[in-house]
């Protein structure tokens, strides 16, 4: 059998949606395929372009695997621009002078940004925002510099605009029409938008055109019309974007009257032998700069090429809803009410922010379109509305009223047809994620995983998990988050049950809740749950054998069986008299020590055995416990502030110790780490921490969830100006309302992001008190903050709980098996090859 | 102690019954460094089960310390083990037998109360 040539030119997200479909199909044996990718490497997600500034690598953004492509056997070459099509001879000609033919060509060159042409637009720092390359120029451009400019304020613009306020410069928007986002919002909507978007400090200048950018003592000036400039470091251009038409142009295919290359319903171009799906395409007119819409004309392409005639694209939806620099906007159907009849139901709340508007048909009967901003909670419900054309209810209006004006007629998943799309990056409908379901799949992972639903935009992750949640409930299957085989409840039910039952002890709470004996997940977190809601010693008789090794013996287990011993240095603070005695102790015991990455000391290589005469001697110097070893508070970072930065406008330290005192010892689902910074240059980092705050003029601005480690996530910016005392009201309610909810081992960041209804319900639950047990949880924090001890200065005290520092029960030898050698000038525990010299005596 | 070789298990008291820690592991040395036939021990006392003494070696062939008798003592599957404090293996108490790898297991050792001494029966 001859295989037919296919060529594909384009290795963007649809040319490699399609690749993949195509790989899929017994019909990929009939083709011999060549991709000619202009970009140095495969297909990437573009769409989560921005998260590469967030600490996501090219390697987390690749959608292609070189290696995929050659199991596959497709031929991939990469970083080799197509430049011409012989449509006579069918040949495709690259920049590198390969020549390939083909039978059949499909392109999916996607589109390029447009830049205005204003005079000083090819400025060095002049950037685009469509590649990861253009993303590193920007980043490095950043270096140094104070203020960015974004020209565009359409839905990439305000992308590239967070974008540059996360690498830490002052952000401008300006956009030559008068409002945000034109495209997707009406004019109220896009006059909320501009609100809070600048409530969080980024400039946004509508109504403004640039008409020329100069180099002005090493800085960019915009001249604006009206007299107007601005100064800046770079200018990111996000003015629009043009389908990538070029090659289709040359070798005559026709193009839409302003570009685009026209598609019929098979996706065909006029060449019947050439295919054009993606941004490239125009179909009807209309350029879809959206990756669902890609997505199916490469399914249409697709099932053309395969001989499936009847698989027409039709067209599709322009629904979005995102998050952007925070605020919540989504824009369904018709959001500009364009239709013939059409009647909008708009509902303003201005000072929460909110702004909804619905467009129904003349009788009120069909959803046309909506625009959100400030609260999308009702998007799903709407798009469903909108997509399945499901009958209104007879007060439409209810569907965007707060609840408290009448209960809107929740639209479960249950109501959703079949044929309902729920996600329309994959085309996958209600249908086939029941019969996923029913099919034996027993989990959204599981569900993600077969029908793929889910894994492109991300949009319609919370109506999947309806669905999923609502056909195993259906199939009674119990959806397992059990915090282990002894205890079938969840964490949070398990805090819930021994608040509310009293109980204080393990044995008691296996007999009434549990099976078996317990292990090393429910002791832990039950021990945990103990101590946030009673604040017993963790060396209490009952609560001994719950613990870690590590909260077991207060201080960290090294890798020889050593110990590391971590006193609280609060804010970082430390006296001259208390470094000396540091030294002191860590001469005396021959201690390796380190300054540690929470601005503290560690002192490592304490025997068990010498823990309490270590712990002793530093208590005695005034220090306490620093909880290096508990999932609790950890360190309270804090820059130097105004005492001495000429820049702070706050006390830092001063706050800083007034948290770190008032925080430590509260046992927590994880650690926690929180941070002071003096001014908005952020010395602290606070900006990474659980708990950040960072002093303004007014007062202080509060971070939340922010996360280092292995994955790190920027902090939320919670609240703006408090004054101190709210500050830490604030803090209270949150790390108690963490400490109630969060899973077992569920750092803050995960926290958040699990939480239903995000920052905006944790703002409601802790700044205007939605449920009502604010005054709980700060009564619960002073509990915890009045019953605080040390507990080594305990632990030193009671001669039962010193008898478990032996490292021999019968013997006062020590562990000869410890052996330590010399680095440095200071001990390290010995490698195993070491030991052996040491045991073999000459 | 006496210098004579000892060819067959022995029972040697080892600890008192105030050693230990309810429901975790302390840690005992048995034999003598000076001949170099020294062993550390880890006893578990688990007051409600049967048996409620165990003893296996505190030397964790994982991580290559003598840690095993601070590990967590936790059931998985109805067997009860422990789980090393450094890599969190699990060694099941009556056999010492890992659960995670097979191929490796700690010693076990017969081990009981006479009255409030804790005896053990160590081939040394
Ligand atoms: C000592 C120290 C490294 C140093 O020499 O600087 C350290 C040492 C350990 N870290 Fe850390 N971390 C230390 C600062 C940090 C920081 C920096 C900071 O706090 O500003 C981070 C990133 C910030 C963050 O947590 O968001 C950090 C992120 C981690 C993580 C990853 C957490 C995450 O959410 O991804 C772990 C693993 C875990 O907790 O599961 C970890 C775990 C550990 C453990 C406990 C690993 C272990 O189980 O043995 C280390 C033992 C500590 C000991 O023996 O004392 N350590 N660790 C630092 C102690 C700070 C202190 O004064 O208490
Ligand atoms: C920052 C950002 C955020 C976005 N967010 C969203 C979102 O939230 N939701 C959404 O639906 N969409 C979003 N988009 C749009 C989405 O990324 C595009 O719709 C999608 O990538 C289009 O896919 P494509 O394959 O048609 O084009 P592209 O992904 O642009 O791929 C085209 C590829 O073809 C290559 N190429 C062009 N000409 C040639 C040639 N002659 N020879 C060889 N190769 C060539 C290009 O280099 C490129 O690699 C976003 C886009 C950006 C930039
Ligand atoms: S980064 Fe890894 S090795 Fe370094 S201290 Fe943290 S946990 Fe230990
Ligand atoms: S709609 Fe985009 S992933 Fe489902």
């Amino acid at each position: 059998m001859v295989k037919q040539k296919l060529i594909v030119i384009g290795n963007g997200m649809v040319g490699h949606h399609f690749l993949e479909q195509l790989a899929g199909r017994p019909e990929k044996a009939l083709f011999d395929v060549t991709v000619f990718c202009a970009e140095p490497r495969p297909a990437y997600d573009r769409v989560h372009l921005s998260e590469y500034f967030a600490g996501r690598s090219a390697d987390d953004l690749a959608l292609g695997k070189v290696e995929q492509y050659r199991e596959w056997g497709f031929e991939l070459l990469l970083n080799d621009t197509a430049v011409s099509i012989d449509r006579e001879n069918k040949t495709v000609t690259s920049a590198s002078g390969v020549s390939k033919s083909y039978d059949r060509l499909l392109l999916a060159t996607g589109s390029y940004p447009f830049v205005p042409p204003i005079p000083g637009h090819e400025h060095e720092k002049c950037f685009v925002y469509r590649t990861l390359e253009d993303l590193d120029a920007i980043r490095n451009a950043s270096q140094g510099a104070s203020i960015g400019v974004v020209v565009g304020g359409g839905l990439l613009g305000l992308e590239a605009a967070n974008a540059l306020k996360e690498l830490g410069l002052e952000a401008h928007v300006v956009e030559f029409a008068p409002g945000l986002m034109s495209v997707q919002l009406d004019e109220g909507g896009s006059e909320l938008l501009k609100n809070k978007i600048e409530d969080l400090g980024v400039t946004v200048h509508t109504s403004t055109a640039t008409e020329l950018i100069e180099e002005v003592d090493g800085r960019l000036r915009m001249q604006f019309k009206g007299e107007r400039e601005l100064i800046t470091d770079l200018i990111v251009f996000s003015a629009g974007i043009r389908p990538e038409d070029k090659l289709a142009k040359s070798a005559g295919l026709q193009l839409g009257e302003r570009g685009g290359i026209a598609i019929d319903e098979s996706c065909r171009t006029s060449d019947e032998n050439i295919f054009a799906i993606g941004e490239c395409a125009l179909y009807n007119n209309f350029i879809y700069g959206l990756v669902a819409p890609g997505y199916t004309m490469a399914r249409t392409a697709l099932a053309q090429l395969c001989g499936e005639t009847s698989e027409v694209f039709t067209g599709a939806d322009m629904s979005t809803k995102l998050k952007l620099l925070g605020v919540q906007v989504g824009s369904i159907g018709d959001a500009h009410g364009r239709a013939e009849g059409a009647a909008a139901i708009t509902f303003v709340d201005e000072q929460s922010g909110i702004y909804k508007r619905m467009i129904t048909d003349g009788e009120g009967k069909k959803l046309l379109g909506a625009v959100l901003v400030g609260d999308t909670g009702d998007y799903d419900q709407l798009l469903q509305y909108h997509l399945n054309d499901i009958e209104l209810p007879e007060h439409p209006e209810q569907l965007i009223l707060p609840a408290a004006d009448g209960a809107a007629p929740a639209l479960g998943a249950g109501a959703l047809p079949a044929t309902a799309t729920i996600c329309s990056c994959h085309n996958v409908s209600k249908g086939q994620i029941v019969d996923a379901v029913q099919g034996g799949c027993c989990s959204l992972a599981e569900v993600k995983d077969s029908t793929k639903a889910s894994t492109g935009c991300g949009g319609c992750a919370a109506l999947l998990k309806n669905v999923v949640d609502e056909e195993l409930a259906a199939l009674g299957v119990e959806v397992n988050n059990n915090i282990c085989p002894h205890f079938a409840f969840t964490r949070q039910e398990l805090f819930h049950i021994v608040q509310v039952e009293q109980i204080k002890t393990f044995p008691e709470l296996l007999e009434k809740h549990g099976s078996g004996r317990g292990c090393e997940l429910c002791k832990p977190a039950a021990a945990s749950i103990f101590a946030s809601l009673w604040n017993e010693h963790i060396h209490k008789k009952p609560h001994v054998g719950l613990q870690d090794t590590n909260d077991t013996f207060m201080a960290n287990m090294q890798k020889n069986g050593t110990y590391s011993v971590v006193p609280r240095v609060a804010g970082g603070e430390i006296t001259p008299d208390k470094l000396i005695v540091l030294g002191q102790v860590a001469k005396k015991y021959n201690l390796y020590t380190k300054i540690t990455g929470g601005q503290r000391i560690d002192l490592f290589g304490a025997r068990l055995e010498q823990l309490p005469e270590i712990w002793r001697e530093l208590i005695d110097a005034g220090f306490e416990t620093g909880h290096a070893y508990g999932k609790s508070l950890r360190t309270v970072k804090s820059c130097v502030g105004s005492t001495w930065c000429r820049f702070g406008v706050q006390d830092s330290v001063g706050m800083a110790l007034e948290v770190e005192n008032r925080y430590k010892g509260l046992r927590s689902p994880h650690k926690i780490k929180m941070a002071v910074s003096g001014c908005t240059r952020e010395c602290a980092e606070a900006q990474s921490k659980d708990v950040g705050v960072i002093a303004t003029e007014n007062g202080w601005n509060l971070f939340v969830c922010g996360n280092g480690g292995m994955r790190p996530r920027h902090a939320d910016l919670f609240a703006t100006d408090l004054d101190d005392e709210t500050l830490i009201k604030y803090i209270d309610r949150i790390l108690m309302f963490y400490v109630r909810t969060a899973d077992k081992l569920q750092r803050t960041s995960v926290w958040l992001e699990n939480l239903e209804g995000g920052l905006d319900y944790l703002r409601e639950v802790i700044i205007d008190d939605k449920l009502g047990i604010c005054e709980e949880l700060e009564a619960q924090m002073a509990n915890i903050v009045g019953t605080y001890q040390c507990e080594w200065k305990t632990a030193i005290e009671d001669p039962e709980m010193l008898k478990r520092f032996r490292q021999f029960v019968n013997t006062d030898q020590a562990d000869e098996k410890i052996v330590f050698v010399e680095e440095r000038g200071q001990p390290r525990p010995a490698r195993e090859e070491e030991i052996v010299k040491v045991a073999e005596p000459a | 102690m006496t210098q004579v070789a000892i060819t067959h298990p022995q029972w040697q008291p080892i600890c008192k019954r105030s050693d230990l820690v309810a429901d975790s592991g302390v840690c005992a040395l048995v034999g003598d460094p000076s001949l170099g036939n020294n062993r550390s021990i880890a006893l578990f006392f688990l007051p409600d089960c049967e048996p409620e003494l165990y003893a296996l070696d505190n030397w964790d062939p994982f991580s290559k310390a003598g840690v095993i008798a601070r590990g967590l003592v936790a059931e998985v599957d109805g067997q009860l083990t422990v789980a090393s404090p450094l890599y969190k293996q699990h060694f099941r108490l009556s056999d010492g037998v890992c659960l995670e790898d097979e191929s490796v297991k700690l010693n076990s050792y017969q081990v009981a109360f006479d009255g409030d001494t804790v005896c053990i029966a160590v081939d040394l």
